[in-house]
C-alpha cells in the first residue's frame, strides 16, 4: 500500500500541550490554572439572541464572509474601539474563531519559501499555519528582558530577503505582554523599509489593563494597507464555543482570503453571527465588567507571586502570567508535572509556546477569586518545600 | 475609588481589605479610610449575609404587599412610611410609582402570622386605604444572585 500521508503534515508536532492536557484531565480535584478561556459564561442577552434565532428559524448559511449586519457592526465597533476603518462589503470576513482567520491569511499570502516571521513564546497555531501554507517559519526569541515585547533591533535582525509576514500576537497569550502606541511605531518603520506584511492577532485587544487602551497597529501611517487585523468575540465576549472571529483588511488580500473561506468553510455559523451582532451593539458594559474582574485576579495574583519571591513582569494584557521559575534548577516541564504531582495545580509550562518559553510557565488567572486564592497557596507550599531541599 | 470599592463588597462584603487594596491597587490604610467614611456617612448601611431560607429547618413566610395610602399634610408619604416601617416584622419599605404607594415586604413564620399583621396592624392605619398581600412561594434570585447551585466549571482543564 502506499503512504497514504503528506510529507507536510506529518513534519508538523503535535500541540505541546497535548501531552500535558492528558495527565490532568486524569485528575479529577486539580485546579487548573492552565485554561485559555474565559471561566465566565457568555453574557445572558446574547445567548438569549442565539436562542431567539433559533426559535426564528434562521438555521440557514450566511452569505460567505458573513452577514452584513455582523460586518457593519464590526466595522463600527473597530471604528469606534480602534479608530480604523474598514468597509463592510470588501473589507471585513466573519471567519470561525481567530484561528480560522489565521490559517487563511497565512494560506492567502504566502509562496512556497516565503519566510514569515514569528515571535515566540506565541500561541501554538502560527507556526503549523505557517508550514501548512508552503511558508517557512522564522522564529524571533522574545525576551524575557524586554516583557516579552518585539523591540525593532530583535525585528531588524531576524529579516531576511525572504521574509515576507511578520506576525504580531499581542496582547500575548502566554506571556500578557503587550505593545504600547510607541512600541507598535518602531516596528513600523522596520516593516516599510523591509516591505514587510503583517498578521495582527489582536484577539485580546479588550483585555488590556492599565491607563491606555490597547492600539492596533493597523491605525499607524502607511500600516493598514500592510496588515491583516485579526480579532474575535472569544475572549472579549466570552464566546470561545461560538467559534466566532473575523479579519479585516486590504481588499486585494481579503479576496483571495475569502476564496479559501467559501471552499472549505462556506460560512461562520449562523446562530454565533446572530449572537455576535447583539453582543457588538449592547456588550460594551459586559466586556468592561469582565475586565475590571480579571484585573483586580491579575493584581492579587501578581502580588502573591512576588510575595512568594517568585519574578514576574507586570503582564498588561490577556489573562495570563509568565512567571520565571528558573531559579527552581527545572525545566518548565518538569516544575509544571512536580506541582501537579505534589500539589494538583495545573500550570501550563512556557515551551508549550515555543522554545524560548524554557525557564517560565503560563497562569491563567481566568479562575474564580477562590481557586486562584487555592492555588496560591498551595504554589506557595510547592516552592517553600523546593527551597528547603 | 469609592464606586469600586462599593461595587467589590456589594458581592462580597467579607473580602478582607488588604486583599481589597492589592485587587484596586491602592494602599491599605486609603481603603480603611474610605470605609470608614462610607460608614460614617452611611452610604455603607450594614454587611448582612444572604441566607436561602428554604434549605434551613426554619420555617418562613415573605409577602409582598401592595399598599394604597392617602398622604398626610404637610408630611407627604415619609410619616406614613415611618409607622409602616418601624414594625420589626417588615423587611423593607419601598414608595413606589404606578397603581399604588407603597411596596411592604413582610417576613413572618407562618401565613397566619403574616395575614394577621396585615389586617390587625397595617390596613387599621388611618392613611392606609387598602393592601393587597402577594405571598412568594419560591426565590429564584435575589440581590443579583441565583438562588440553585452555581454549575460546575466544564470547561477542558487545560487549553491553549
Amino acid at each position: 500500500m502506499r503512504n497514504p500521508l503528506s510529507k507536510t503534515i506529518v513534519g508538523i508536532q503535535p500541540s505541546g500541550i497535548r501531552k500535558f492536557f492528558d495527565i490532568v484531565n486524569e485528575m479529577d480535584d486539580a485546579i487548573s490554572l492552565g485554561v485559555g478561556e474565559p471561566d465566565f459564561d457568555t453574557p445572558w442577552h446574547i445567548r438569549d439572541e442565539g436562542i431567539y434565532s433559533l426559535e426564528k428559524g434562521r438555521t440557514f448559511y450566511t452569505s460567505n464572509a458573513g452577514l452584513k449586519e455582523l460586518k457593519t457592526e464590526i466595522s463600527r465597533y473597530l471604528e469606534r474601539k480602534c479608530s480604523v476603518s474598514y468597509d463592510p462589503d470588501h473589507e471585513i470576513i466573519v471567519t470561525v474563531g481567530g484561528s480560522e482567520a489565521i490559517d487563511l491569511a497565512m494560506r492567502a499570502m504566502l509562496d512556497p519559501g516565503d519566510e514569515v516571521l514569528i515571535p515566540q513564546p506565541s500561541f501554538v497555531s502560527y507556526l503549523p499555519c505557517a508550514a501548512l501554507a508552503g511558508g517557512v517559519p522564522a522564529v524571533i526569541e522574545l525576551k524575557a528582558e524586554h516583557e516579552f515585547r518585539l523591540t525593532a533591533e530583535e525585528l531588524r535582525a531576524a529579516i531576511t530577503p525572504k521574509s515576507k509576514l511578520l506576525v504580531l500576537p499581542f496582547p500575548n497569550n502566554p506571556t500578557g505582554s503587550i505593545m504600547r502606541r510607541e512600541d507598535l511605531e518602531e516596528i513600523a518603520k522596520v516593516v516599510l523599509e523591509h516591505d514587510l506584511y503583517l498578521l495582527s492577532d489582536e484577539i485580546y485587544a479588550e483585555l488590556t489593563y492599565g491607563e491606555e487602551a490597547h492600539v492596533t497597529i493597523a491605525s499607524l501611517p502607511g500600516m493598514r494597507e500592510r496588515t491583516i487585523l485579526i480579532n474575535g468575540f472569544s475572549k472579549a465576549y466570552a464566546m470561545t464555543g461560538w467559534r466566532l472571529g473575523y479579519a479585516c483588511g486590504p481588499q486585494l488580500i481579503l479576496e483571495q482570503m475569502l476564496k479559501i473561506h467559501q471552499y472549505a468553510i462556506m460560512c461562520a455559523p449562523t446562530t454565533s453571527q446572530y449572537a455576535a451582532v447583539e453582543a457588538l451593539r449592547n456588550g460594551d458594559a459586559d466586556v468592561e465588567k469582565m475586565r475590571n474582574e480579571y484585573d483586580a485576579r491579575r493584581r492579587y495574583l501578581l502580588h502573591r507571586f512576588r510575595e512568594m519571591g517568585i519574578p514576574c513582569f507586570e503582564p498588561y494584557g490577556a489573562f495570563y502570567m509568565f512567571p520565571c521559575i528558573k531559579k527552581f534548577g527545572m525545566t518548565s516541564e518538569e516544575f509544571a508535572e512536580r506541582l501537579l504531582e505534589c500539589e494538583k495545580v495545573a500550570v501550563v509550562p512556557g515551551t508549550a509556546f515555543g522554545a524560548g518559553g524554557e525557564g517560565f510557565v503560563r497562569v491563567s488567572y481566568a479562575s474564580s477569586l477562590s481557586d486562584l486564592k487555592k492555588a496560591a497557596e498551595h504554589i506557595e507550599r510547592f516552592v517553600r518545600r523546593l527551597e528547603c531541599v | 475609588m469609592r464606586e469600586k470599592i462599593l461595587a467589590f463588597i456589594e458581592k462580597n462584603s467579607r473580602i478582607a481589605i488588604k486583599e481589597l487594596a492589592i485587587m484596586l491597587g491602592v494602599n491599605e490604610a486609603a481603603v480603611m479610610n474610605e470605609l470608614e467614611a462610607m460608614e460614617q456617612e452611611h452610604v455603607i448601611c450594614g454587611y448582612h449575609t444572604l441566607i436561602n431560607w428554604d434549605k434551613t429547618g426554619i420555617e418562613k413566610v415573605t409577602a409582598m404587599i401592595e399598599v394604597r395610602v392617602t398622604p398626610q399634610r404637610g408630611m407627604g408619604f415619609d410619616k406614613v412610611a415611618e409607622r409602616i416601617y418601624n414594625y420589626p416584622e417588615v423587611e423593607s419599605v419601598y414608595l413606589i410609582s404606578g397603581g399604588f404607594d407603597f411596596m411592604v415586604t413582610l417576613e413572618g413564620k407562618t401565613l397566619r402570622e403574616v395575614s394577621q399583621f396585615v389586617s390587625e396592624k397595617l390596613s387599621p392605619l388611618d392613611s392606609v386605604l387598602s393592601t393587597k398581600t402577594n405571598f412568594i412561594l419560591k426565590k429564584y434570585k435575589d440581590h443579583g444572585t441565583i438562588m440553585a447551585e452555581p454549575a460546575k466549571d466544564e470547561r477542558m482543564k487545560i487549553a491553549p
